[in-house]
């Protein structure tokens, strides 16, 4: 029987989603504020300071704690708004940050010492030495543990260091090491990093030609698609090329990531924290994967074990779903 | 300022013996004042040449060249670790002796690991403000390589407020644009990047990447994805300069990087305009168009014009 359930950390890119994951029973929201600042910079997402507020309020009367993600590296010169969203996220009584950049991380130590620090996954810290690095240094009380990792090396690495690790369960699945992809900078001008966008829909183009549907990200072309047939949204890594006399997928399937069928084995790799991706998407994705999350933790606690069905099937991307780099085959 | 030059690590698979020729080369005659050694992008290369490594720096220093050992870009598990522990061991030898080697560390754990001694941070470290720059220095780093898409406006904020620490910008070669656990190299042949064959060793330069409709977009080499555009900061070379950068990185492409350090150390030196080497260089690496766009903050496959 299982007694140490992990905590259950769900997105939040609405006030809306926000009520849902709360209601459907996470144990953690996480949130943005509505700038750079974070790596989901979209338009029509993230908080301003009254709905963080008020998200903070509904979130902590239901038992649910708040974690801000700061998560993106201020330019040179230009700290201001990275700072300030440091300090409304500790004066509006946040539970936790979530930060990447060396920098911030060191203001953040200074300034508020108080307030709870996570690492990004964005910092990209992938081993123990790396992990003690931003622990020493920093603080950090918990890793967001990169989607890098097969299950075996975090269930390692959780051996290694003292810190608390947050590893992915559910949702979109960046193939490269996060922090330190500038495929979209070299498509678009926007960088996942210092601005918070991966592939924005301000520079994508929709071209219909020759029977086909033809979506390009910048200049590039990411995918065809014949008419009449379903074009999901071109991420850059989830398109369409050509290789070496080949084309197809070259880097991954237009997929996400569900790891529900082995909740079991991504417990007993000693992880504090299961975390659900999705701030772009909308309240009713995110209150049926966050329901069916809750109902399945809570049967494990109990010492059943649920029926790991497909029911989350109809929500991947694609309806493609994969347990990504949690097996070592997926390299 | 005479600004000086870096030879980055060969981020590619070239068979041994030609690796070992290619750097002999260098020692005996490109004008660069560094050069970094060591495998960044996949651990399963490093048995093929690491026999060659201890001649080849030799050689190097011998030339009055500074050898830069360069660690692991993406370090997971036992192996990436016990090769940046051993790259730290040698190092510990090395820097504290008389011969002036420097590790070059490219990954928070490599940090970690040097903290305490002189080292140097390379370009696949978020470096982006001041306040990251300071830490790490604070921790040891005299020389830091800034990330690739910096754009001007960063790297002249960083410059100003970079008191004792050398910076360093990569002003030649394909760019790095995203590392992986997973081999595309593997699997653009039908493979795992467990039973990968090596397959990466047949492409020098890196794997063509292109779009459907057939336009040149990337570069594979292993876990590692390139832009197809050969970065080129040659125009920028004295903006760069009245920034406050001192040194400047090549990296190694399978063409005459000899003959492309010349071009670069002339440029350095004054003697001929970013236009013309432009030109001489693009004879040197017909291989693929420049690209500039990340130093001028737009999309870095961009090409902009140099004003003079």
């Amino acid at each position: 029987m299982h007694t140490d359930i992990p905590e259950l950390v769900c997105p939040a890119g609405t006030p809306a989603a926000l009520r849902a994951a709360v209601e459907a029973g996470a144990d953690v929201v996480y949130l943005g504020f509505r700038d750079a600042t974070n790596a989901r910079n979209f338009p029509g997402l993230n908080f301003d300071e009254a709905e963080f507020r008020r998200g903070v309020d509904f979130a902590h009367t239901h038992g649910c704690k708040v974690y801000v993600a700061i998560n993106t590296f201020p330019p040179a010169g230009r700290p201001g708004p990275w700072h300030e969203a440091l300090d409304r996220a500790a004066d509006g009584g946040a539970d936790a940050v979530i930060l990447a950049d060396v920098g911030l991380l060191d203001y953040a130590a200074a300034h508020h010492p108080n307030l709870r620090r996570h690492l990004s996954v964005q910092a990209s810290a992938s081993n123990a030495a790396a992990i003690r690095f931003f622990q020493d240094a920093f603080g950090i009380a918990r890793v967001v543990l990169p989607r890098v990792l097969t299950l075996a090396e975090i269930a390692a690495l959780n051996r290694q260091v003292t810190v608390e690790t947050e590893i992915f369960a559910f949702g979109g699945l960046c193939v490269m090491a996060e922090g330190r992809c500038a495929l979209s900078s070299y498509a678009t001008g926007q960088s996942p990093n210092t601005n918070g966008v991966c592939s924005p829909a301000s520079h994508v183009r929709y071209e219909r030609r020759d029977g086909n549907l033809i979506s390009r990200l910048g200049d590039f072309t990411i995918d065809k698609v014949a008419d009449g047939l379903p074009a999901g949204y071109p991420t850059l890594c989830k398109g369409r090329f050509g290789a070496g006399g080949c084309s197809g997928h070259l880097f991954e399937e237009p997929t996400s990531l569900d790891a529900l069928g082995m909740l079991p084995k991504l417990i007993e790799t000693g992880a504090s924290a299961l975390k659900i991706e999705g701030r772009q998407r909308g309240r009713a994705y995110v209150a049926r994967v966050v329901a069916t999350y809750r109902q399945t933790l809570d049967a494990l606690a109990k010492g059943e074990m649920p029926i790991l069905d497909d029911t989350l099937d109809a929500l991947t991307e694609g309806q493609r779903k994969t347990t990504g780099a949690y097996m070592k085959s997926w390299q | 300022m005479r600004g000086a030059l870096t030879l980055g690590p060969l981020l590619f698979n070239w068979p041994a013996p030609e690796r070992r020729d290619f750097y002999f080369r260098i020692a005996d005659e490109a004008p660069v004042d560094a050069v970094c050694l060591g495998e960044v992008v996949c651990g399963k290369r490093t048995p093929f040449f690491a026999a060659d490594l201890p001649a080849i720096a030799e050689r190097l220093r011998r030339a009055g060249k500074q050898v830069v050992w360069s660690t692991m870009v993406l370090v997971v598990g036992g192996r990436d670790e016990e090769s940046v522990r051993a790259v730290r061991a040698a190092a510990n030898g090395l820097t504290n002796g008389q011969r002036g080697d420097l590790v070059e560390a490219n990954d928070f754990g490599a940090i970690a690991l040097l903290a305490g001694m002189p080292h140097a941070v390379g370009p696949f470290v978020n470096v982006y403000n001041e306040g990251t720059l300071h830490h790490l220095a604070t921790g040891g780093a005299q020389r830091v390589a800034l990330p690739f898409e910096l754009p001007a406006e960063s790297i002249r904020a960083l410059a100003a407020g970079a008191g004792a620490v050398e910076l360093e910008v990569q002003v030649f070669g394909r760019t790095p644009l995203a590392i992986s656990a997973r081999c595309y190299h593997a699997r653009a042949h039908g493979r795992g990047k467990n039973t990968c064959d090596f397959v990466c060793d047949v492409d020098p330069d890196g794997l063509a990447v292109e779009t459907l409709d057939g336009r040149p977009f990337l570069a594979i080499n292993g876990t590692q994805t390139l832009s197809h555009a050969i970065g080129c900061l040659v125009h920028e070379i004295p903006a760069l300069k009245r920034m406050g950068i001192g040194r400047f990185r090549l990296s190694p492409q399978r063409i005459d990087m000899v003959a492309v350090s010349r071009i670069f150390r002339t440029v350095l030196d004054g003697r001929i305009e970013g236009a013309e080497a432009a030109l001489q260089l693009a004879e040197l690496a017909p291989f693929a168009p420049f690209a500039n766009g990340f130093f001028h903050g737009r999309e870095g496959a961009a090409w902009v014009n140099a004003k003079t």
